[in-house]
């Protein structure tokens, strides 16, 4: 078994609202929030690396844990916009925590990468204790600030979010996920070296549309659970008209799905850690009802997982 | 020709403002649809043609005029 134990996170403190953006990319505010939801987004300071914000919410997740950092046996990192192709993150982030020896591994998925590391967590943590999710990324460095780069500029933020997953215990006991990729469409959101992050979103909107829903309807429909008995749905916060189609296509109301995307924007593989951080701190003691984490992102990569309900035949 | 004019029926229904688009004129690039409107269109050529639109076709390029969605659902009939 496994759980979700305690959650963590970390936001620059710079605060970039749609309309300094607007002056820089050469659109609208408004225009900004009829799009995405996003009303402002935080960008990291220069001095700041992609793992000096995932230590920060990994520390944070240990202290709201109650946790040492020798308490963890395994560090999974997901990040897409590490300053290196090697190494990533993951292993600066466990020197920093100051448990070098402890293994650290990369995740380079971006915005499913958390939820395919809650995944791996929680077939890992029978053999490794307790194990980190970290989610880390400074998107603001990959993007271009620039008229013709707009769509994507007006997407993205910074930022950091953590789990740490056990197999003692924890507030809601990991029930079942699912996982999937499919190449087909890898070229509609990738992120070269040299030419930066490349989106198409129209693409992308519509796999994302479809995808999403099926994947949550087939795991809660295996292990015997409606959307209508899910207390919240957790998404990586993309877009808020994305979040606002899944909840209608799974007939549950918009307010089920937690939604921070309006203050942070998309970060990526950080934001739904960050999502449930924040989500987690709403809340006291063990979760009565099912939650559903859900993440879709390059690859194409996307999956669901249930945490604290249900109950799968096998 | 008559699935021209239901192809149109159907855009003009989910428009977020009038439209009269010519059946070779982009959609996205003239900003008739944008990529939510895009999503309600796979949908409503799904009921309304009686077909289904795989995932592999889910892209704008299959659904950028017109034409070119009339050619598209010609395929899946």
């Amino acid at each position: 078994m496994a759980y979700l134990r305690a959650f963590g996170s970390y936001l620059p403190s710079r605060v970039v609202d749609n309309t300094e953006l607007a002056t820089l990319v050469g659109a609208d505010a408004d225009w900004i929030l009829r799009g995405t939801g996003i009303r402002e987004r935080r960008f990291a300071a220069p001095e700041e690396s992609v793992a000096s914000l995932g230590a920060r919410a990994a520390r944070d997740c240990l202290e709201s844990g109650g946790l040492k950092p020798n308490d963890v046996g395994l560090v999974l990192v997901a990040s897409g916009s590490g300053e290196r192709c090697f190494p990533g993150p993951a292993t600066a982030i466990g020197a920093s925590l100051g448990i070098g020896g402890v293994p650290a591994m990369d995740l380079p998925m971006a915005s499913a990468g958390s939820l395919f590391g809650l995944a791996l967590a929680a077939d890992l943590c029978p053999r490794y204790g307790n194990v980190l999710v970290v989610g880390s990324e400074i998107m603001s460095r990959a993007i271009r600030l620039d008229a013709a780069s707009r769509d994507t500029a007006v997407l993205f933020g910074d930022g950091a979010g953590a789990c740490l997953v056990s197999a003692e215990r924890g507030a809601a006991e990991i029930t079942d996920f699912l996982l999937r990729s499919d190449g087909e469409f890898s070229e509609a959101l990738h992120m070269d070296q040299a030419s930066g992050l490349h989106m198409d979103g129209r693409t992308i909107i519509l796999q994302a549309s479809r995808k999403l829903p099926r994947v949550i309807i087939e795991l809660l429909e295996r292990n015997r659970c409606r959307p209508e008995d899910v207390a919240a749905f957790l998404m990586h916060q993309a877009n808020l008209n994305l979040i606002v189609r899944v909840a209608q296509a799974l007939g549950v109301p918009e307010e089920k799905f937690f939604q921070n995307v309006d203050r942070y924007g998309n970060t990526s593989s950080a934001s739904l850690l960050i999502a449930a951080a924040e989500w987690r701190r709403g809340l006291e003691g063990r979760l009565s009802q099912p939650v559903v984490l859900a993440a879709f992102g390059a690859g194409l990569n996307w999956g669901a997982m249930l945490v604290g309900g249900g109950h799968r035949d096998v | 020709m008559d699935r021209q004019i239901k192809i149109i029926e159907i855009l003009r229904r989910i428009a977020p403002k009038p439209i009269d688009p010519s059946p070779e004129e982009s959609l996205f690039e003239s900003g008739l649809l944008d990529s939510f409107t895009l999503v309600d269109l796979v949908a409503a050529l799904e009921s309304e043609f009686a077909i289904k639109i795989p995932d592999s076709d889910l892209t704008p390029r299959k659904f950028d005029s017109v034409v070119s969605i009339e050619r598209y659902i010609q395929s899946r009939l």
